[in-house]
């Protein structure tokens, strides 16, 4: 036990990498994702394929790969830079590259949620004059949200233990220091272990039992 | 499923306008990669002897056929260990005792909130510090996939099992079974059919996990592909789109193996 609490502040400090890593991606994967869906169901045949394509490559892709080519591609390759600081840079490029990721399956969850809302809300609110712009995002889309809402938990719990992954482009979370603390403190291997799982299983369980109240609370009655 | 209920087939304003908005998303699509092009052909990744490597029979002998049977070996491995520890869990906790039940369950939701990468690291840089020795990148590679991954299809199978009608257990009680035989000849071969889709999709997960195995060294597809092609030939970019291809090649026909298992087996 000495270990984890000798080190305790550093431990915080990657855990704190964690959340951040998985709070921005999450917030950008639900706009990207919430815009792929658009674009999957517009009626522009070129936008369907773009973003059909995009997702079955995002989601069959391994997330080692996105990340490296994040890092490799998009960062030395590209060229684009996001800060002076190296750090902040690869902070940034984690989040690029978790956030293409999670968005395809985003995009998957909140699809299959279109599918659940009644034909007839649509014919509803294009009877009404509504476009497609205004039928989707007032009418269908605020319906799909709220059957998806446990799937998107699940999304976002995934989210959250892939943080981890993020080490390849080198951004030092709670799964970098786990290996450091492993070779630093060899004797107390199961207390390092078992003190960074339960971080994970901290941060994860909240989350589920939050997106399970929620997903009943918002659950449409039909 | 088509969407075409969310707008009114256009009339010929219609059909002008989204001709005109096709062709705005075209030249942006093309903007972008034509920005792509050019960064990356300043790093001169499209050259010819960049991407000519890629088609070499002794380059595929090398890297990419002994990283891909890495990356099938430690997905094969995973998927076998991983149904085997998904029905033993998945049974566990749907024993009749509490003092199974219980530390299954306990077992089953440990592993699946622990990232993968946390268990590999433990069995890999931790194996020393408990059994004196140190295990292979391998077996620490099959030790998380396992485990995390068999925790996941415990929970499918044991979805699939509750989502049987009462009936089989019934009848299957009725005719004289015993709970072992109920389970085993009834319900589970019932379970895995009904969950197929599910399973497979759970693999196509546990094969894509199985890159990991790259940050503790395991000689897999990603690693021979950007360690090996591309540290030889320095063709970052055409090596990771080639090994993204196989993967995608090879999940997407595993999605359709899944989609044509739920389509057959629905009776």
């Amino acid at each position: 036990m000495d270990a984890l609490l000798i080190e305790s502040d550093t431990v915080f400090a990657a855990f704190w990498m964690t959340v951040r890593l998985t709070a921005v991606s999450a917030l950008g994967s639900l706009v990207l994702g919430v815009l792929l869906t658009a674009m999957r169901v517009a009626p522009l045949a070129s936008l369907r394929g773009a973003a059909s394509v995009y997702v079955s490559v995002a989601r069959n892709t391994p997330l080692t790969l996105v990340l490296l080519f994040t890092g490799l591609g998009v960062g030395a390759n590209l060229g684009v830079e996001l800060s002076d600081d190296i750090a902040t840079n690869n902070y940034w490029l984690a989040v690029i590259g978790l956030t293409a990721y999670t968005s395809a399956f985003v995009c998957e969850a909140l699809r299959s949620g279109l599918n659940t809302v009644p034909v007839g809300q649509a014919e509803a609110a294009r009877s009404l004059g509504l476009g497609f712009v205004k039928t989707l995002g007032l009418i269908t889309l605020p319906q799909a949200f709220r059957s998806v809402v446990a799937p998107l938990g699940s999304i976002m719990i995934a989210l959250t233990k892939n943080t981890t992954i993020a080490l390849v482009v080198g951004v030092s979370e709670a799964s970098v220091r786990m290996r450091e603390m492993i070779e630093t403190y060899g004797d107390q291997v199961i207390e390092i272990f078992f003190g960074f799982a339960a971080g994970f299983v901290l941060l994860c369980l909240p989350m589920g039992l939050a997106f399970g109240w929620l997903s009943r609370r918002m659950a449409v009655a039909r | 499923m088509t969407y075409a209920n969310l707008y009114e087939p256009p009339g010929p304003r219609g059909i002008r306008r989204n001709r005109t908005l096709a062709a705005g998303v075209a030249l942006v699509l093309l903007a972008v990669a034509y920005f792509v092009f050019v960064r990356f052909d300043e790093k001169d990744q499209w050259a010819a002897d960049k991407w000519a490597p890629l088609l070499r029979g002794d380059v595929w002998a090398t890297f990419i056929l002994p990283g891909l049977a890495g990356t099938l070996a430690a997905a094969v491995t995973g998927v076998v260990l991983a149904g085997l520890f998904g029905i033993v869990f998945a049974t566990a906790r749907m024993s009749d005792h509490r003092w199974i039940r219980v530390p299954a369950a306990a077992v089953v939701e440990f592993f699946r909130s622990v990232p993968l990468l946390l268990l590999i690291f433990f069995a890999f840089f931790g194996s020393f510090a408990l059994l004196g020795t140190n295990i292979s990148a391998f077996s620490a590679v099959v030790f998380g996939l396992t485990l995390y991954n068999g925790s996941v299809i415990a929970e499918i199978i044991r979805a699939g099992v509750q989502s049987l009608p009462r009936g089989q257990r019934e009848a299957a009680f009725a005719i004289g079974m015993r709970k072992g035989q109920v389970m085993r000849l009834v319900l589970l071969p019932q379970a895995l059919r009904a969950m197929m889709p599910a399973l497979v999709s759970q693999f196509v997960v546990l094969l894509k996990d199985s890159a990991l195995g790259l940050i503790v060294g395991y000689d897999e597809l990603v690693d021979r592909g950007l360690n090996g092609i591309a540290a030889n030939f320095s063709n970052v970019i055409p090596a990771a789109i080639l090994i993204a291809a196989i993967f995608i090649l090879i999940n997407l026909s595993l999605d359709r193996l899944a989609h044509r298992l739920s389509a057959t087996r629905r009776t």
